[in-house]
């Protein structure tokens, strides 16, 4: 077992203000292990941003420590950081291109602050704008590009100075969806081929679903929940199961009750839940359902709509088919 | 055409006209180029030590801002006359263009940063974020990344700046600091010699068209948004 690239421990950071300060990290932990996919997500004000300005010392944790690759930075003086911080690649959601220069001018940007002679700048750019697929647009300015094409230029020039983990705050917000895969696959194919570890900060659930291996849920500054996406996806009752695969809100008659079954494949097979769904009788419907397969694992979630009188009995059927049932109305 | 020949037959305008063009053309060429000089730094002084800057520092931009506020409100026409003894130390009189760049760019810049300030306001801070991520210096941020962004429209801003100076230099001429202003006072204003007015006023215009028109293809040139 290596030691994970991106490691938290303890960190926290409060923003001092008039009256109460703002605690928004609240301790902390995280593991990402070399050459994986990480998602953090949250709600808007959890604490996501912060999160990754503390991973880049843009913001100095108010304790706790940051270590990056093996190295620490949490302790590094400001001009040791800046050379640390060539071992970090970050994609924006706003991409933050210069517009005065060219799609090659931009790649060249970090390797011209990192002391690359001109002539190694050159191949190193072709490359990664290959890399990327856009060796086409080299002379084109920002301007010029979409913005799918925009935000692969942001990850070329991300990668430029060959980086250990890439940090991507809200990568594919600003894209249409199309788009959003294609973005996606790219960050994917880059991360099989080049081994990076990556960090993606998202409020789309399709991103973690698409792309991640384990993704941490924040709220209010502290980690809510966190585990491998197969993991997360089996804790039924939970809020990231939830919205992982979701099902749709429902109109509910007079007295009945809605009862939510989950379950995964590698538990019980559909045809026995089903007919453990069908043995309650006629007056107990499946009103909405999905079943899908997420990081190798095939997961069922079914809306029950019955009668109140009958709950009870439902509930006990279904734990005894072995699979997770709770009354959600 | 007699009016025509009569205006190109006048004496004033045959020989001093054209001294008079050429004096208000270095004298606007220097302080337009002092004034990029030292308003530049000062405008991103100005921005670097304001809050979210990239040197924030309350104490200095209170007091850099409050001096350029301070040379700001004051009327042009005071400003020079005040001045004058600061004039003399410098260029050794307070007579002739040369003289009259000392206070054209001293109630220039100020107007410049001001302007330059605003410039640098409008480049989105990601993109100063992003190069300190990349690991850059403050000072090459603010030369690669601030500056060279805001470019195209502190360009604008030296545009105006010039077209100002080119307004003050013909006050300038009132208290002897020559050029186009001093000639359309003393014979335009004190002898009634319309012509010479007329001719100042058209080389003046076409002065500022001509600076407009070069101000505006630069900052077209270089800005590919
Ligand atoms: N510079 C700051 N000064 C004071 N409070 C801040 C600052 N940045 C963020 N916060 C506060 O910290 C909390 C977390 O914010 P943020 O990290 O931006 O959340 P998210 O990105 O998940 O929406 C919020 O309560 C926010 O108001
Ligand atoms: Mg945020």
């Amino acid at each position: 077992m290596t030691e994970p690239q991106i490691q938290l421990r303890a960190l926290r950071k409060i923003y001092p203000a008039k009256g109460a300060d703002v605690v928004a990290l609240d301790g902390i932990d995280l593991d990402v292990p070399r050459g994986a996919i990480h998602g953090i997500v949250g709600r808007s004000g959890a604490g996501k941003s912060t999160l990754i300005r503390c991973l880049t010392l843009l913001e100095r944790p108010t304790s706790g420590t940051v270590t990056i690759d093996g190295q620490e930075l949490s302790g590094l003086p400001e001009a040791k950081l800046r050379s640390a911080r060539r071992r970090i690649g970050m994609v924006f959601q706003h991409v933050n291109l210069l517009d005065s220069r060219t799609i090659a001018g931009n790649v060249a940007y970090p390797l011209e602050i990192a002391g690359v002679p001109r002539a190694q700048r050159a191949s190193r750019v072709a490359e990664l704008l290959e890399l990327v697929g856009l060796a086409d647009r080299a002379d084109a300015y920002p301007a010029e590009l979409s913005g799918g094409q925009m935000q692969r230029v942001g990850i070329a020039r991300a990668l430029a100075t060959e980086p250990a983990v890439l940090l991507c705050d809200e990568p594919t917000s600003a894209l249409d969806s199309a788009t959003t895969r294609q973005i996606l696959g790219l960050i994917r194919d880059l991360r099989d081929r080049l081994g990076i570890t990556v960090l993606i900060i998202t409020h789309e659930m399709a991103v973690v679903r698409e792309i991640c291996d384990s993704v941490t849920l924040l709220g209010h500054g502290k980690v809510v929940e966190h585990g491998a996406l197969g993991d997360v996806v089996g804790k039924y009752g939970s809020h990231l199961a939830r919205e992982l695969i979701p099902v749709p809100d429902l109109p509910l008659g007079v007295e009945r009750s809605l009862v939510e079954v989950a379950y995964s494949t590698d538990d019980v097979a559909t045809h026995v839940v089903l007919a453990a769904v069908a043995a309650l009788g006629t007056d107990a419907e499946i009103a909405a359902g999905t079943i899908e397969t997420l990081a190798g694992r095939r997961v069922g979630r079914l809306q029950i709509d019955l009668p109140d009188d009958r709950v009870e009995e439902a509930l006990s059927r279904l734990h005894s088919a072995g699979v997770h049932a709770e009354v959600t109305r | 055409m007699s009016w025509w020949s009569d205006f190109l037959a006048n004496p004033v305008i045959q020989q001093k006209l054209p001294t008079a063009t050429l004096e208000t053309l270095q004298m606007v060429a220097v302080s337009s180029l002092l004034t990029a000089l030292l308003g530049l730094p000062l405008g991103l002084l100005l921005h670097a030590t304001a809050a979210g800057g990239l040197a924030p520092s309350r104490i200095v931009n209170s007091i850099v801002g409050a001096v350029v506020n301070f040379g700001r409100s004051l009327p042009f026409l005071i400003l020079m006359i005040a001045v004058i003894p600061f004039t003399r130390w410098v260029v050794g009189t307070s007579l002739g263009w040369q003289a009259a760049v000392v206070p054209l760019t001293l109630g220039a810049v100020p107007f410049f940063a001001r302007l330059v300030e605003t410039s640098l306001r409008e480049v989105s801070p990601g993109k100063v974020e992003a190069a300190r991520v990349m690991g850059s210096t403050r000072i090459k941020i603010a030369r690669a990344v601030l500056i060279r962004e805001a470019l195209p429209s502190v360009v604008a801003g030296l545009t105006v700046t010039v077209i100002a100076l080119i307004g003050y230099s013909a006050m300038a001429g009132v208290i002897g600091g020559g050029g186009l202003g001093a000639l359309a006072i003393s014979y335009g204003y004190q002898r009634f010699d319309t012509q010479v007015m007329v001719a100042c006023v058209v080389v003046i215009v076409v002065v500022v068209q001509l600076v407009q028109v070069i101000g505006d293809a630069l900052a077209r040139r270089l800005d590919h948004r």
